[in-house]
Formats: C-alpha cells, sequence, structure tokens
C-alpha cells in the first residue's frame, strides 16, 4: 500500500465516477444507464457495479437500437447483461418509424441516427426516468467539452449550453421538477486513452469488433465502412478486405473503422497513444455535418 | 503507468493569449490531433483569418465561435508521461467571474496570463484574487507576448515586481512567474534561445514538477456519508462515500456526528471489493463499522479527538452566480454541502468586496451577478464544517434557489459566526496618520535576522516612519515565557506574535518581527491572518546557510544542540521549511546589514506606491 497517499490517475479518475453513482442512487428515485455494448457504456456500467458493491446497482440499463446496429456488438450486450443480472429494457427507433412519430432518411446514405433522440426521449417519458447516466466524455468533441457532469434537461429534454448550472468542487445539484431530468456523465473527465488504459488495467471483456479483424469494407467520404446488411453500396465503391478494428460502436451505416492489427487491449492502449486523429474524426460520419453537429444534435435532446 | 492527475486553471482572455497558450501545450505535448488542427485551420481560413486561430479549438459552441468570445468553461485534456492534466479553460472577460470560480474549485494550480506588453491589468488581479479566494495553492504568472517586447528581461521584471505587490495582500502559498511566447512556444514546452536571462523552468517542466501531494489534509479525518450500501444475503452494511480528509485505517476509533456514537472501523472496501488498508481524500470507499448504529446520508464519521465544528451560525464569503436575482438578507435558499442539504437564510451581508481594489463596501446591501461579499447564514438543521481554508471539501457549499431550482452562489465557510461581538473601530485605517504592516525574517538561529531588523527599524525611524521590531528572543522574557520549543509550542508563539504585529500594523506602524519561524504552515497562518484583515505581510527569508551559522554561533547553542544538550534544536535536530515564495531573500553575499535592510526598505517604499 502506498504510504505517500498519492493516488494515480486512473484510480482518481475511478474515485470520482464513483463518486457520482452514488451521488445520483442517493438523490433520485429512478435512474437509469444507456447501455449500447460500446466501450464507454461498457466502462459506465462496470463502474455502476463496482460503486454499490457488494450489492447490484440500483438501477437497470438501457438501449436505443436503432435496428442498424453491428450484430457482434447486440449478441454482446445480452450476454453481459444476462451475466450481470441487470435489467435491460430496450427502445427501438424502429416502433417510432412504424408508429410515424418519426420519418427515416431516404436514399443510400440514409442513417438513423438522428432519429434515435425521439426513441431516447420516449423511453425517458414512458419510464419517467429523472437521471440517466451516459458514457460521453468531455474530450470527445468541442461541445460536450462545456458539458456538466449533471446536465440539466427541460420537459422537452432539451439542453440550453447557454444557461448551465455551475458546478463546484465535488457537490452536484440534481434538483428538477417533475417532466424534467438530469443527464448524467461520471466519465466526463476521461479521455480515450484513459478508458482503453482502465479497460486492460481491469481486463473488461468488450465486443470483438474493437479488436482487429478481417473483414469487408468500404472506402467513403474519407473512411472506411464496415459491408454490412444495413449499408447499401453507392456506385462505384468496391468493397475489399481489410484488417480492421472499431474506435467507437454506433449505428454500422456511419461508423467507420479504421486499419489496425491491435489485438488486445495493451495493443490499442499503445496504438491510441501513438495516433493523431480523434476517435470521433476518424470514424464519426455524423459528426461532420457542420461545425456545430453536435451541439445542435444535443440541443435536441442527443445522448 | 502512474500518472499523477493535476488540475489546473487557467484564466486570461483571448487577447493575452490565452488559447493560443492551451493550444501550444497540447501541440507540442502532442495531444493535439491532426483531425482537430485541420478543422481549426479550415475554420479560420473561412473566417478570413491569417494564422490558424487555436481559440476556435476551446470555443466549443456556436454563440462563442460567432461572438469570437468564450462563454463557459471548458475542459481539455493532456498528458505527459508523468501526468496528466485536466485544464479548466475559464473566460477572462468580467462579466464571466462565476466561470473562474467554477474552475477554479477544484483546481490545485491556477494559470494567470498577461500581456507583456500590457502588463499587470484589473483583470490580472481579479483572477488572481480569484485563486486565492478559492484557496488554489499554487499560482503561476505567465508573462506572454514576450516577442513584442523584445524578449526585455527588463520589462519581465517590472511585471513580475507589479504582481508581487499586489499578491502581497493576497493569500497565495506559492507564486512562480514564467515568460514565455505562446506563439512561438518559447518557455512553454522547450525553452527556447531567445530569454537566456531567463534561469526558472519552462512551463510545462514547472507543471509537471510542482509538488502538490503536500496540498491535501491528512491530519483531519473526514468522512461524509453520501449513501448506505445494504446486502441482505450477505449481511452487509457499509457506509459508502468519499473520503474528504485525514487517514482512515481499519480499527481507527471513529466517532460519528451529529448523533455522537462512538464506534471503530471493522474494513474499508474500495469500489469493487477491494480491501484498503488506509483512505484518504479524495478515494472512493465503503467503510464497515464494528457496532451497528444508525447512520444515514449526510452524517460524518471522524476520530474522536478530531471533530469538525458544528453550528448552525455560519460565516462565510459568497460569490453570486444569477442574473435574475441578487442575494440579500432575509431570502432562503438550499444549501448543498458535502452530502448534506439544509435550508439557509441570509442574516446579514457583512460587506462587498471589490475583488479589483479589495475594498469593503460595507454599505452594500446587496449582492448581484459576479459579486463577491461576506454573510453570516443561519442554517435549519446543524452543519458539520470545517472552515474552508482548512478543507475544501467541509468548507464549501453552493445555493439551491428553491424556486428556478437553478445553483446561484458559490460559498466559502470563514468560520463560525461568532456570538462575542467585533467592536467596529471608530478610527478607520485610513484616518491614522500613517499605514502599517508586518515584515516577517525567518531563519536559522544566527542567520542575522534581528541584526537586519533592527537595522530596518532605525532606517524607517530616521525616515519618520513608526516602526517596532519584535525580537523572538526577546518576546520570549515576557509574552511568550510560558512556551518551550516543541512544535505546538513554536506554533502558538508564532500565532502570537503574528497576533501582536498584526495589531501594531492595524495601528499604522511597521511591525518588524524577527523569529526563526521555522515551519512553513506556521507562516502561512501568520500570513493568512494578515490578508483576512487586510494588512500586508512581507515574508523575509534570511537564507544564510546552517554551516555559516554554525560557524558564527553567538550564543553557543549550536555546540549545545551539537552536543546533545539541547533537544529539538532548528537546523541540527528539527527541520527548518525554507519559505516557497517569500517576498524577498537575502543572501550573505547581498551586502552588510544594513544594505539588506535598505533592500527590505525599497521593496516597502514600492508597496506605498
Amino acid at each position: 500500500m502506498t504510504s505517500t497517499y498519492e493516488l494515480s490517475h486512473l484510480d482518481a479518475l475511478e474515485a470520482e465516477s464513483v463518486h457520482v453513482f452514488r451521488e445520483v442512487a442517493a438523490t433520485f428515485e429512478r435512474p437509469v444507464l444507456l447501455f449500447s455494448g460500446g466501450k464507454d457504456s461498457v466502462v459506465l456500467l462496470h463502474l455502476a457495479i463496482k460503486a454499490f458493491w457488494p450489492a447490484p446497482p440500483p438501477f437497470g440499463v438501457s438501449h436505443v437500437d436503432t435496428g442498424h446496429n453491428f450484430d457482434e456488438v447486440l449478441e454482446f450486450r445480452d450476454r453481459t447483461v444476462e451475466k450481470l443480472g441487470v435489467r435491460l429494457l430496450v427502445g427501438r427507433v424502429q416502433d417510432d418509424i412504424d408508429a410515424g412519430r418519426v420519418v427515416e432518411e431516404t436514399g443510400p446514405r440514409a442513417s438513423r441516427n438522428r432519429l434515435q433522440t425521439a426513441t431516447l426521449l420516449r423511453v425517458i417519458r414512458e419510464n419517467a426516468f429523472d437521471a440517466v447516466f451516459g458514457g460521453a466524455r468531455r474530450d470527445e468533441e468541442k461541445a460536450r467539452a462545456k458539458e456538466r457532469v449533471f446536465s440539466f434537461r427541460d420537459e422537452f429534454g432539451q439542453w440550453d449550453p447557454r444557461n448551465q448550472r455551475p458546478e463546484l468542487w465535488n457537490l452536484y445539484n440534481g434538483r428538477h421538477r417533475k417532466g424534467e431530468h438530469i443527464r448524467v456523465f461520471p466519465l466526463s473527465n476521461w479521455t480515450e486513452l484513459d478508458v482503453w488504459s482502465y479497460i486492460a488495467a481491469e481486463e473488461i471483456e468488450l465486443p470483438s469488433i474493437y479488436y482487429a479483424h478481417r473483414r469487408e469494407v468500404v472506402q467513403r467520404d474519407g473512411m472506411l465502412l464496415a459491408r454490412t446488411r444495413h449499408l447499401t453500396l453507392l456506385d462505384g465503391e468496391h468493397p475489399y478486405e481489410a484488417t480492421v478494428r472499431f474506435r467507437t460502436v454506433g449505428d454500422a451505416t456511419c461508423t467507420g473503422c479504421v486499419e489496425s492489427t491491435a489485438a488486445t487491449p495493451a495493443e490499442v492502449v499503445a496504438e491510441i497513444a501513438a495516433t493523431r486523429i480523434t476517435e470521433r474524426g476518424a470514424t464519426r460520419a455524423d459528426d461532420r455535418i457542420s461545425e456545430a453537429g453536435m451541439e445542435d444534435r444535443k440541443k435536441e435532446g442527443y445522448f | 503507468m502512474a500518472q499523477e492527475l493535476l488540475r489546473l486553471a487557467t484564466a486570461g482572455s483571448v487577447d493575452d493569449g490565452k488559447s493560443t497558450l492551451i493550444g501550444r501545450l497540447l501541440f507540442d505535448s502532442k495531444t493535439l490531433f491532426t483531425d482537430q488542427l485541420a478543422a481549426v485551420e479550415r475554420a479560420s481560413r473561412d473566417r478570413g483569418e491569417e494564422y490558424p486561430n487555436l481559440a476556435l479549438l476551446t470555443d466549443g459552441l456556436r454563440a462563442e465561435r460567432e461572438q469570437g468570445i468564450t462563454i463557459d468553461v471548458a475542459h481539455r485534456y493532456f498528458a505527459t508521461p508523468r501526468r496528466k492534466f485536466i485544464i479548466a479553460d475559464t473566460p477572462g472577460h468580467i462579466q464571466y467571474t462565476r466561470n473562474m470560480v467554477t474552475g477554479a474549485s477544484t483546481a490545485d494550480l491556477a494559470l494567470v496570463l498577461v500581456d507583456a506588453r500590457k502588463g499587470v491589468l484589473e483583470q490580472s488581479r481579479r483572477h488572481a484574487f480569484l485563486a486565492s479566494l478559492l484557496r488554489i495553492p499554487h499560482l503561476v504568472l505567465c508573462v506572454n507576448k514576450m516577442d513584442l517586447v523584445d524578449w526585455s528581461r527588463e520589462r519581465f521584471e517590472e511585471i513580475r515586481e507589479d504582481f508581487r505587490r499586489f499578491a502581497m495582500k493576497l493569500d497565495v502559498p506559492d507564486l512562480t512567474f514564467v515568460p514565455v511566447s505562446a506563439l512561438h512556444g518559447d518557455n512553454v514546452v522547450h525553452r527556447g534561445a531567445s530569454m537566456p536571462w531567463y534561469e526558472g523552468a519552462p512551463l510545462l517542466h514547472h507543471l509537471e514538477e510542482v509538488h502538490v501531494a503536500s496540498d491535501r489534509n491528512l491530519i483531519d479525518a473526514r468522512f461524509p456519508v453520501q449513501y448506505v450500501i445494504r446486502q441482505q444475503n450477505r449481511d452487509f452494511r457499509g457506509y459508502a462515500g468519499t473520503v474528504s480528509g485525514g487517514v482512515f485505517k481499519p480499527g481507527d476509533e471513529v466517532l460519528v456526528l451529529p448523533s455522537g456514537f462512538r464506534s471503530s472501523v471493522r474494513a474499508i472496501w474500495g469500489p469493487g471489493g477491494k480491501a484498503i488498508t488506509e483512505a484518504f481524500a479524495p478515494q472512493a470507499v465503503t467503510v464497515e463499522l464494528a457496532d451497528e448504529l444508525d447512520v444515514a446520508r449526510g452524517d460524518l464519521i471522524c476520530r474522536p479527538g478530531n471533530r469538525p465544528h458544528t453550528g448552525q451560525d455560519l460565516d462565510a464569503m459568497v460569490c453570486w452566480f444569477a442574473d435574475r436575482s441578487a442575494l440579500s438578507p432575509g431570502a432562503t435558499y438550499t444549501m448543498r454541502h458535502t452530502t448534506r442539504a439544509t435550508t439557509v437564510e441570509v442574516r446579514s451581508l457583512e460587506y462587498r468586496l471589490d475583488v479589483t481594489t479589495l475594498h469593503r463596501d460595507e454599505s452594500a446591501n446587496s449582492l448581484a451577478l459576479n459579486e463577491i461579499g461576506r454573510v453570516q447564514l443561519r442554517t435549519r438543521q446543524p452543519v458539520l464544517f470545517d472552515p474552508y481554508r482548512r478543507n475544501r471539501a467541509t468548507g464549501g457549499f453552493v445555493l439551491v434557489d428553491d424556486t428556478t431550482n437553478n445553483t446561484v452562489a458559490a460559498g466559502m465557510i470563514t468560520g463560525a459566526a461568532t456570538r462575542v461581538v467585533w467592536h467596529a473601530a471608530t478610527v478607520t485605517r485610513d484616518e491614522r496618520p500613517t499605514r502599517g504592516l508586518t515584515v516577517w525574517l525567518t531563519g536559522l538561529s544566527a542567520s542575522g535576522k534581528s541584526t537586519v531588523a533592527a537595522e530596518l527599524e532605525r532606517l524607517l525611524i530616521t525616515a519618520g516612519r513608526p516602526a517596532y521590531l519584535l525580537d523572538g528572543d526577546n518576546l520570549r522574557h515576557g509574552l511568550n515565557a510560558d512556551l518551550g520549543f516543541r512544535p505546538e509550542d513554536r506554533a502558538e508563539n508564532v500565532r502570537r506574535v503574528a497576533a501582536v504585529a498584526q495589531l501594531f500594523a492595524d495601528a499604522g506602524t511597521v511591525a518588524i518581527v524577527s523569529l526563526i519561524s521555522p515551519y512553513r504552515a506556521d507562516r502561512a497562518k501568520a500570513r493568512a491572518a494578515h490578508s483576512d484583515a487586510g494588512l500586508s505581510f512581507v515574508e523575509v527569508f534570511v537564507d544564510t546557510p546552517l554551516a555559516v551559522c554554525e560557524a558564527r554561533d553567538p550564543k553557543g547553542m549550536y555546540a549545545r544542540a551539537r552536543a546533545g544538550e539541547i533537544r529539538g534544536f532548528t537546523g541540527i535536530d528539527d527541520p527548518y521549511e525554507a519559505p516557497a515564495a517569500p517576498e524577498v531573500v537575502l543572501r550573505p553575499g547581498d551586502g552588510d546589514p544594513a544594505t539588506m535592510a535598505a533592500t527590505i526598505l525599497a521593496i516597502l517604499n514600492l508597496l506605498d506606491r
């Protein structure tokens, strides 16, 4: 045991996240954790389990399923919640499309990314969730760099970046009226490298597609997209096989992969430490809409 | 890879080149990614700007980019093999004091920027004051744009002295100055060849090396219970929370407040059930007690011999955050403090503080957005607290407006509101014929403190200025005759001398203290007491090496200490903790005692300008 009373930065980040989980459990009635099977949400769930040991976390998890997810990720999601014994609630974008609440984009580049927001808000409303844990990190994107750990959402689920509550010390203000809710981001101060270092240190299992594997890919808009049944090929696009891995996992139609041979957490850590491109810059078409792409979607109620 | 975490707050406006500096830190430490840089270059070109505007990196919101201003605290992350850094980047404009306060609340270090051409502006003073109000232990003043003043050493030193004079009125334990050019990179990550006269470390090197571990309070064990974890199957009942001070170990006798129950620690568990042998701040742990007690969120576990204050009447400094309402006496709010929430009423507003001049306006009857003042509060339930200067975690609070649910103020508890009424002086300090202050000479026995102090007293009297020498040895014959040389006696000795010096200074006299005062913490308290009273405190480190002092040994004390005849002699078998940031350092090569006294006098004259 250390005698200098110093914490490593990962221990300090873990402590901060655990504090946030416990604060929510103590002060909210119906929290829920957004769990997609993506690495950030896997780390989030891992921390939630650790925060309440030896009791189970006093909340369940929810996934907004676009219907365009990677099969490997959905399989991992179901296996993980079963292993951990947590409740999973799936909100399907397809349901909202079928009910006519949202209209699907058309064309070969159509994406359901933006439609997720309506489904998420419906799930929150129907279940009267008052605190919603998300795995967003401030280092991901510049609008997120301004996000609070406890982020207030009005009755329409919307974010007002110019009217955020000051957050000081480790005192969080989760006060809200009925119908409003708080998005909670325990990983706010983690970076991509921190997340991977933690995954390696804690030996946390992830969906297989985070590690190098062979698959059919196609070049589009400077990204490498996986060829799946959800992707419609454009004229002149020629799929080929490559050794790739995913840095983020979202909708299969807009989440790119990178060429990589990193097959273990340690190899991924080494690769990220050397990389010069952000994970969203490399692999997320949804963030390329405009300079304020993320801010606009967040205001609408996106994660 | 066991890196430490360092949290820093940066303050300054875009004009000072703050964003460029941060961009430079990220870029030169290879944390800035190429796609981010490309996006910035593209956006800068679209805006018709000649150079990549690195401010676009941190200004994340549309309104910020459109108006060219920074609205909110932005968080930036970078790492070196030694440390991981979290930057809370706060805007410099006057209307955003609340952001600086927010960003500074958890910071270990504050980085304040000034433009070398403009020097120390009102804004820089404000940032430095807020950093000291929030008790950030380390302050770095970056004098930027040195390239635009021809890398002038004179200009840098002029700014340094100007800032130091202001900082003397504040409570800043560690102050460092670095001349940089963020645009060209000199002294940011690498030294560069342009300022060979600068002997200090480049900024990043300082950020990597600055010692922060000792800033934490490892003495006052404090554990606010955050959440109770029960697991029936295992008959488990544990109290989860984040250690807010001190060290807890299994087996420790503990006291639970406010109930007053005593028990002992059966076990301490880290996240996930890792057994912990020593828990300290800011670890998040779960504590099991040996006895079954009724303990709930909001209770506090401490050691029986060291408990926090308990009370309903508090004195506090508050910073007001709301733009649609003001703080005024009689209003009630919800106070969030440690893991408690209680209703609080503002009993009185003692004064509003001008953060630029430090002037106290006692006629003020409300605090508006970004204003800071001292209040008396009455809480509905007793609060378990420590003064903020002693512990940020148990001394800080926020106020929540019960109608809007917004966080409307941040507060720092200065202490329990005393029932002893402080007699307001009928004569104000400004009405006295002279202004006093305290000059505090510290150093080893036989370092020459008293000789220099006596010379200084003579110089001041000759110049027609009231001065009085408070000599440590002499005071031990009367005021401190009951004290010995144990650490607690030394602390009390320093406290008394500081209190007397403060009275002299308040009366308009220059109090010259000559006292070994070996411990840094005791001197810091003396400085803080002066700062609280609005009095200047000039710390003079008489830095005479031990060998020289020992060779002088006028009273034969070192010889006796070496022979083991006296125990606990400073420098021999009791430590002397040198000041980290004294206003003046005097070394044997600096001249005779009269010359040294003249050096101090020159600094005092500068202060009066």
